[in-house]
């Protein structure tokens, strides 16, 4: 490197040297100041409103308070689903200091089970700061105040009163008005909603109540808080109290829905019963069913358990998702289509055991003689009906089915229903490609073969029939039509005769009379066969493989006012199973009194009311015994 | 006109006025962030206060001179208890930086970043002119600052480290060294932070990352800086008025008495608190300056130039620390956040300059 010349080094030089450095370092300095200044008028000027906004939300923590849910009550104002006052108690984990202590104590005072405890000291462990960790939730009110005076020795407890929802009738309800629960993540992601996290907040899960979910939620109220970063609440704000969700008002009658349900006793089925008014839908029962209430306060698995393993099917809803062949409740349908077609309904065929279709003979259940189209109703004589299928094709038919309701899917709140089938010869060669036999005609007309059903198609199928109008099920105040059917008077008449006939004259329900004076009902049973009649009668052996019992009915039959369907799985037929349940109900209807009576016989032979069975069950269950599979015949 | 004594006469008014304004508004900000109350910080910080503006008025009364004579000794045993204190020294909060001496504990690394200052201006007060552009200047000096800043890395406190760094980089600045000797040094670091950013700990590595994204962890390393700027920020202009600071109040701005005071003080007087403390901060720098260039002697000269630096450093690390323009490192505000050893640090520095200016008041003679 060549030396550079360079002024010599002296203290002068040096003292002017370090002036000007000094100068500089000084100088950097000042600019530094000048940056800070400046970054600091950025950040409280520019920047100011974004951080008056975090430093906001940093102090003020908004606390939900869960809306009260609204109530679903029935046409005359009863409650079908309420809330009650529900007691908690939770753990404040900053405010435990002795959590041994504290733990152990709750242990004894609330008798925890060893899953309790151990969730427990899992969401301690999680939690933080003063993030509540609920204990027990919904307990009674000894158990409450056996801890709310044990407070001054229990640091960190904090007891809350909320609100749970509540089902008076318990399972009769079960199916109709569905049940609330938590919120899963699920559906925290799609809904986005804080509340949705919230302890203690319920959404509808199934049925009505997950139908009219955003009508019954309600607005959550809020408590405006002063916390500090460990989240320990300094002082109140404000709170805004919450608004009750909206109250839904059914057509649904809770005393007759109570009463059907019961009635059902130890028996799966379903029933619908319609108002031939209006076509509001009194009843709408499917047993046997599960107690909303425990699904709402959380249901135990060993409960779900319970319920997945009956074989009777606690956890479906039949009266729309259940599916049957409807046997001989149809033929007064198919009577209305031949008097359509042309057929005089005095006309008479002669029955001979059975009817003769080329070179098979299809049975009927009995030798019936010589019938006109009301007897053949009352008789429920398969041969006249293999007759007129025979004659006419099932073609001619399939749309009066389907005018009656059968088939249809309805716009009902709540119910996501299996339709079933009216077949006919397009139908089949769409499904399966071939060709419509008369022989399908004729096990279609006894509700046979490809013809299926739900309970609460038979139940507008009858309620049709008798008001003669296009009667829509509802079961909210929903403004339909129900314009005249397209059917002659003599048409509907010659069926209500002979649905008037099966129970007042000489046919298959006249045991199930109404014990009224002056009022009467009409209907017409049906025996669906489970297995083909090789396999066995129908009439014995495994539950399972028994026929079902069906009954349709309306009364009273001068001026109908109350229709119904009713199906009783395995019930061995319909005179037996079905029919004396419409006609208990149906006197109840008319004679409350009379009616609880024939009921409180019946339970008192059942095992006493749903309640006290299902709870007698679950316990036998859980104990390892196995209950009755087998249902007692009710008569 | 009222005659004055001079014994009045010669104590330093308006530095007083400087420091206890400072210090004042300091405790303020203690007395509001302990919601209130002149306990635990305030009344402390106080008495302290004064117990450390008397010795510095004290040292300023002493001859410059005795500086000078002892500045390698004093170096020395500085050195000696950092040394101590890597061997004996206890652990808090982390990092060994301690001694326990029965009555005090004694932060030996705050003892260094004056020792520092004063050992190499005697240096450079002694090195012969000519010899100021050659490697006589340098490597003496690289020594003495190399020792000190790698035993403080260990213990390990990387602000301490660098303040040291800086007040004997300024000296040498001052004393003369080749200009591009420094600015290749500092290209050279520059190329090199990877490697030494691989030297940092855990913590402090995280810590710069933190620095350069500070929302990647807003609940973790990055809540100080995030709590901090939305003190600052949410003061506005006017702030939100004295006791009326909820981010230090509600404990969401930690160290709020400490390493954070600045953003405490600013929730509550606003950007006109913030702009009067840096003018405080502004006229002590000044005067110090201004005692550096009317020094006497070369060695007072080179000191009060570190010095200043000294006290400067803590200044701007902590203000852009709190306002997110630096990485989080431990560096209390001078005179303004609560604590003894920080104060005791600047209080030295400010009697010691105050010495250089009473010898460059007395003194006859400027030697250039």
């Amino acid at each position: 490197m060549p030396k550079k010349k360079s002024p010599p080094i002296t203290e002068a030089w040096r003292g002017i040297t370090f002036t000007r450095r000094a100068l500089v370092v000084g100088g950097a300095q000042a600019a530094v100041g000048v940056a800070l200044a400046a970054r600091m008028t950025y950040i409280s000027v520019i920047d100011n409103d974004r951080y008056v906004l975090e430093s906001e939300s940093n102090r003020v923590n908004l606390t939900l308070i869960p809306p009260r849910r609204g109530w679903i009550v029935d046409r005359h104002g009863t409650a079908l689903a309420n809330n009650r006052v529900s007691l908690r108690i939770d753990l404040i984990p900053d405010r435990l200091h002795n959590k041994e202590m504290v733990l152990g104590q709750l242990q004894t005072l609330l008798q925890l089970d060893g899953d309790a405890m151990e969730r427990i000291n899992r969401d301690l462990k999680a939690a933080s700061g003063f993030q509540p960790v609920a204990v027990k939730e919904d307990m009674t009110e000894a158990e409450y105040s056996s801890i709310l005076v044990r407070l001054p020795e229990l640091p960190g407890i904090a007891p809350q009163r909320g609100f749970a929802r509540n089902y008076p009738t318990g399972a009769a309800v079960g199916h109709l008005i569905g049940y609330v629960g938590a919120p899963n993540a699920e559906e925290y992601q799609k809904a986005r909603d804080p509340l949705y996290i919230t302890p203690g907040y319920k959404i509808g899960k199934d049925g009505l109540e997950k139908y009219f979910q955003e009508m019954l939620k309600g607005k959550p109220g809020a408590r405006r808080v002063e916390v500090t970063a460990r989240g320990k609440v300094v002082r109140d704000l404000s709170t805004q109290p919450d608004v009750q969700g909206k109250t839904v008002h059914l057509t649904i009658d809770a005393g007759l829905q109570e009463y059907v349900a019961r009635r059902m006793g130890r028996e799966s089925g379903a029933a619908v019963v319609i108002d031939c008014h209006n076509g509001d839908i009194l009843a709408f029962v499917s047993m046997p069913s599960f107690d909303p209430n425990s699904f709402s306060d959380g249901i135990s698995t060993s409960e779900y358990a319970w319920l997945r393993a009956d074989d009777h099917q606690p956890l479906i809803n039949k009266a729309t998702r259940g599916l049957y062949p409807p046997g001989s409740t149809l033929k007064p349908m198919a009577a209305i289509a031949a008097v359509e077609h042309g057929v005089d309904p005095s006309e008479r065929h002669t029955c001979i055991g059975g009817y003769r279709l080329g070179n098979r003979f299809f049975r009927c259940l009995g030798t019936h003689g010589s019938l006109d189209m009301p007897s053949a109703i009352m008789k429920s004589c398969n041969s006249y009906f293999y007759w007129l299928a025979h004659r006419l094709g099932y073609d001619a038919m399939a749309p009066t089915a389907r005018l009656l309701g059968l088939g249809e899917e309805f716009r009902l709140a709540g119910s996501s229903q299996r339709y079933g089938t009216i077949p006919d010869s397009a139908w089949k060669m769409r499904k399966y490609d071939q060709q419509w036999s008369a022989s399908d005609s004729l096990n279609a007309v006894i509700g046979q073969g490809y013809v299926s059903v739900n309970p609460l198609q038979l139940a507008v199928m009858t309620a049709r029939i008798a008001s003669g109008r296009r009667l829509y099920p509802r079961l909210i105040n929903r403004e339909f039509q129900n314009e005249p059917l397209p059917f002659s008077p003599e048409a509907l008449a010659v069926a209500r005769q002979g649905m008037n006939l099966v129970v007042n004259g000489a046919g298959t329900a006249v045991r199930s009379r109404l014990p009224l004076d002056g009022i009467t009902m009409a209907g017409k049973t049906g025996t669906a066969q489970v297995r083909g009649l090789g396999t066995g009668n129908g009439k014995s052996g495994t539950w399972k493989f028994r026929d079902h019992g069906l009954f349709v009915g309306f009364a009273p039959v001068d001026n109908p006012r109350y229709a119904t369907g009713i199906v009783i799985e395995h019930g061995m037929g319909g005179s037996r199973a079905a029919a004396p349940v419409a006609r208990d109900f149906m006197t109840y209807l008319f004679d409350r009194e009379k009616g609880m009576e024939a009921l409180e016989t019946l339970e008192a032979g059942w095992g006493g009311p749903i309640k006290d069975r299902m709870d007698r069950d679950y316990a036998a269950w859980k104990s390892g015994a196995s209950s009755d599979p087998e249902p007692g015949v009710p008569q | 006109m009222i005659p004055v004594p001079p014994a009045i006469q010669r104590i330093p008014w308006k530095l007083i006025a400087i420091l206890g304004g400072i210090t004042g508004f300091g405790l303020l900000v203690l007395y509001s962030a302990a919601g209130g109350n002149w306990s635990p910080w305030a009344w402390q910080q106080g008495v302290r206060f004064l117990v450390f503006l008397s010795a510095a008025l004290v040292i300023g009364r002493l001859p410059l001179r005795i500086f000078e004579d002892f500045a390698y000794i004093a170096y020395i045993g500085v050195l000696v208890l950092l040394l101590a204190v890597e061997l004996l020294g206890f652990v808090g909060g982390g990092s060994q930086r301690w001694l326990n001496l029965g009555f005090i504990n004694l932060q030996p690394s705050e003892l260094m970043k004056v020792a520092i200052v004063v050992a190499l201006a005697r240096f450079y007060a002694q090195l012969p002119p000519g010899n100021t552009r050659t490697f006589t200047a340098l490597w003496p000096a690289l020594v003495m600052i190399g020792l000190p800043a790698a035993l403080v890395m260990l213990q390990p406190d990387l602000g301490t480290a660098l303040a040291i760094s800086i007040g004997g980089v300024v000296v040498m600045f001052a004393a003369g060294l080749p200009f591009w000797w420094f600015g290749s040094t500092a290209a050279a670091g520059i190329a090199a932070l990877p490697i030494l950013f691989s030297f940092l700990h855990d913590y402090q590595q995280k810590r710069v990352l933190i620095f350069l994204d500070p929302e990647s962890d807003p609940l973790g390393a990055g809540y100080h800086i995030s709590q901090s700027k939305i003190a600052i920020g949410s003061g506005g202009i006017g702030g939100k008025g004295f006791l009326n600071g909820s981010q230090s109040h509600l404990d969401y701005l930690p160290e709020g008495h400490t390493d954070f005071i600045f953003a405490t003080m600013a929730e509550e007087w606003g950007l006109i608190g913030g702009l009067a403390l840096l003018f405080g901060f502004f006229l002590l720098l000044r005067w110090s300056t201004r005692v550096a260039l009317k020094g006497r002697t070369r060695f007072g000269q080179l000191t009060a130039a570190g010095l200043t630096m000294t006290i400067f450093f803590y200044i701007a690390i902590n203000l852009m620390m709190v306002m997110g323009l630096a990485p989080v490192v431990g560096i209390p505000l001078p005179l303004f956040s609560y604590g003894g050893s920080s104060m005791l640090t600047i209080m030295t520095c400010v009697g010691i300059i105050l010495a250089i200016e009473n010898d460059s008041k007395t003194g006859s003679r400027r030697f250039h």
